[in-house]
């Protein structure tokens, strides 16, 4: 079984943890992983920082801008996840970025890359299927997951091709907008999951907007992982080097209240 | 027509909307299903009759075209070499050609049923000619801008504002061109709903490019029949200047099938190639921004570094798609011009021909002054004069150590 299949095989839902490679600094990030290991992560998504995070909020935005001022270079952020992978063998290490500075070298070399830093996924804001082959090939080919998003106006029709070559899991964006702005209804959410449930084989993890344990709890309830970004940056924004402590601390009572929650979707 | 033609250039994009290796669809997931939606109703809206017709009535008596075909006299006799003329495109409502796409895209969001527009801007003239186009159909508009062209396009700035559009400053990044279309991006994908986003310029995801081209051909497709009728021959040379590309590619499209027409696209070289400047195909490498692939100023790691030019109508990173593949496959020739120039260029219509050019097309006057010379005086040079220059006046003064 893939490091990602068993992180949603352990008979609860998985806690999904974002943060910037590079934020504040590409030395701070090792640690900041760590804190998320300790607090009890199931699935690290390491952000590779781009100029034009089109599809981020004010607090993403703002990380991938301290990371690049910080000299952050792609290769610190293979850097970083080659060194996680040795520190922490079983944890699902994702990439989560936009497409030119993963397809700048070609895709052959990305994947490359990856494969060598024992990357399990990546999720490539802006390459939806249609663009499929600028990477997928490249991933699939070494065993590289794509993972792909899923939105609320992604619909029946349309959602098989979303899932045809991705893998690891769908991230559902449970808002039409930027990261980090405003959540969804519970409800609406439930109603989603199930119904991407009814075509998709691969686990289904919910993100955008989830900055609490109490509303993180509510998505594990009914979806197989729950994606925390924005609030875990915003504890980096304010911390900066000293953020694993309360990175760490976060993290802790997010996955408390997933790992407690019940699962009633199948 | 040359649709059906392999050999024609004027067949792109593909059906997955590339231009060769360039264009495509490189979108967030929420935006996907709505630039689908676009496509299948552009395509309606081009098949139809009536929605041609309302597009050609707005053009002819609101926007003021055809814009004149200008043989330039005593501009051709400085030069002393090819006759220059001008497509006069700055004649138009609003000023430049912006406006053109502007009518095409808003008639398109009302068919979507869209009851709110959004637009980028960098010099403003594709803001105020989108608050224009609302406010002639009674549509809210929000223009995204950035904080450092607000500051040094203050009339186009208030013109937007009176004209009723909510101008947003966006301080991200440098505050310029790009800053301003990511901050759209981000308006969008959370509106998806109700928002129709206009883009400004021949790039974007598909079908942007291909249905900014369409509306903007419009200035190729009657400069090539006046010049048929006044002179009773096709020009050899056209020069258009280039920053997305959306007015070279309305002139150059319907001229690609004509072999013996040579066409010339002019980069801005800001303060040279070899310091700041905004050409993208002399200085950028292929990647992915704002929804296409195409030429990008960036860096070894694909970071997008910042664009520079005197204009900032000419100061973004990247160039509309179908001229990296025009470029690619030689069809059209691409130089640059640095600030200087365009500056020289400026001040030498204005003097010869009494006719004040914005910043954009004084880059591709600064061409003609270096080609025609080396052209013979029966040859044809067409120029396209996309925008005059009123908005520019205070930031040439500025340049030129006048204090107004």
């Amino acid at each position: 079984m893939s490091r990602l299949s068993a992180a949603f095989a352990k008979g609860h839902a998985a806690l999904v943890c974002f943060v910037t490679g590079g934020d504040p600094t590409p030395e701070a990030t090792p640690a900041i992983l760590d804190a998320l290991v300790e607090g009890g992560a199931d699935v690290i998504e390491l952000g590779m920082p781009f100029t034009d995070p089109m599809a981020d909020g004010p607090a993403i935005q703002n990380a991938n801008l301290r990371a690049l001022a910080a000299g952050t270079k792609t290769a610190h952020i293979l850097a970083i996840a080659k060194a996680f992978r040795a520190r922490h063998p079983d944890v699902p290490l994702v990439l989560m970025g936009y497409a030119n500075p993963m397809i700048t070298r070609g895709a052959e070399w990305f994947a490359d890359a990856c494969a060598d830093a024992g990357v399990d996924g990546v999720i490539c804001v802006d390459i939806p299927s249609e663009e499929d082959p600028e990477l997928g090939p490249a991933l699939r080919a070494r065993g590289i997951s794509p993972i792909r998003l899923a939105t609320p106006t992604t619909d029946a029709a349309r959602l098989p091709a979303v899932l045809d070559g991705s893998g690891g899991f769908l991230y559902y964006v449970s808002v039409a907008g930027i990261t980090g702005k405003q959540s969804a209804a519970l409800a609406s959410i439930q109603e989603a999951v199930a119904r991407i449930k009814q075509t998709a084989t691969i686990p289904v993890a919910v993100g955008f907007g989830v900055r609490t344990p109490e509303q993180a709890g509510g998505i594990a309830a009914v979806a197989d992982g729950v994606v925390v970004g924005s609030a875990l940056v915003d504890l980096v924004a304010q911390h900066g080097a000293d953020a694993p402590g309360p990175v760490r601390e976060l993290t802790s009572a997010l996955s408390a209240a997933v790992h407690a929650a019940r699962k009633e979707i199948a | 027509m040359t649709a059906q033609n392999p050999n024609s250039f004027r067949n792109q994009p593909d059906d997955r909307g590339h231009f060769g290796q360039f264009g495509g669809r490189y979108v967030a997931e929420t935006l996907m299903p709505l630039i689908l939606d676009l496509e299948t109703e552009y395509r309606k809206a081009k098949a139809d009759a009536g929605f041609q017709a309302e597009f050609d009535d707005l053009l002819e008596h609101y926007v003021g075209r055809p814009s004149p075909l200008y043989f330039a006299p005593r501009l051709t006799e400085e030069l002393r070499g090819a006759q220059v003329w001008f497509k006069r495109d700055e004649l138009n409502h609003t000023g430049a050609h912006k406006i053109n796409n502007c009518i095409g895209q808003i008639l398109l969001a009302m068919r979507m049923g869209k009851t709110r527009i959004i637009a980028e801007t960098g010099a403003g003239q594709h803001g105020v000619a989108t608050a224009t186009v609302c406010a002639r159909f009674g549509l809210p508009c929000v223009v995204y801008m950035g904080a450092t062209d607000v500051a040094r396009q203050a009339p186009n700035v208030f013109r937007m504002k009176l004209l009723g559009a909510e101008v947003v400053p966006v301080t991200a990044g440098a505050g310029t061109l790009k800053d301003a279309m990511n901050e759209a991006l981000r308006d969008w994908v959370a509106n998806v709903h109700d928002t129709f986003y206009i883009i400004g310029t021949a790039a974007g995801p598909h079908p942007y490019p291909e249905l900014v081209r369409d509306f903007q051909s419009v200035i190729g497709r009657e400069a090539r029949a006046q010049m048929l009728s006044r002179t009773g021959r096709l020009p050899d040379v056209l020069v258009a200047a280039i920053g997305g590309g959306s007015n070279a590619i309305g002139l150059f499209h319907p001229f690609l099938d004509d072999p013996s027409v040579k066409m010339l696209g002019v980069e801005a070289a800001g303060h040279g190639l070899d310091k700041e400047h905004a050409a993208s195909l002399a200085g950028g490498r292929p990647g992915v921004l704002h929804g296409n692939k195409t030429y990008l100023l960036q860096d070894e790691d694909g970071q997008i570094t910042e664009g520079h030019s005197i204009s900032a109508g000419l100061d973004y990173p990247g160039i509309g798609p179908e001229h990296a593949w025009l470029r690619d496959i030689g069809r059209v020739e691409y130089t640059s011009v640095t600030d200087t120039q365009a500056l020289d260029g400026f001040q030498l219509l204005c003097r010869t021909e009494g006719i004040i050019p914005a910043l954009e097309p004084s880059h591709a006057i600064a061409a003609v002054t270096k080609l025609a010379p080396t052209m013979d005086k029966d040859q044809i040079i067409l120029a396209n004069l996309c925008g005059r220059g009123d908005k520019d006046i205070f930031s040439v003064a500025e340049h030129l150590g006048v204090k107004l």
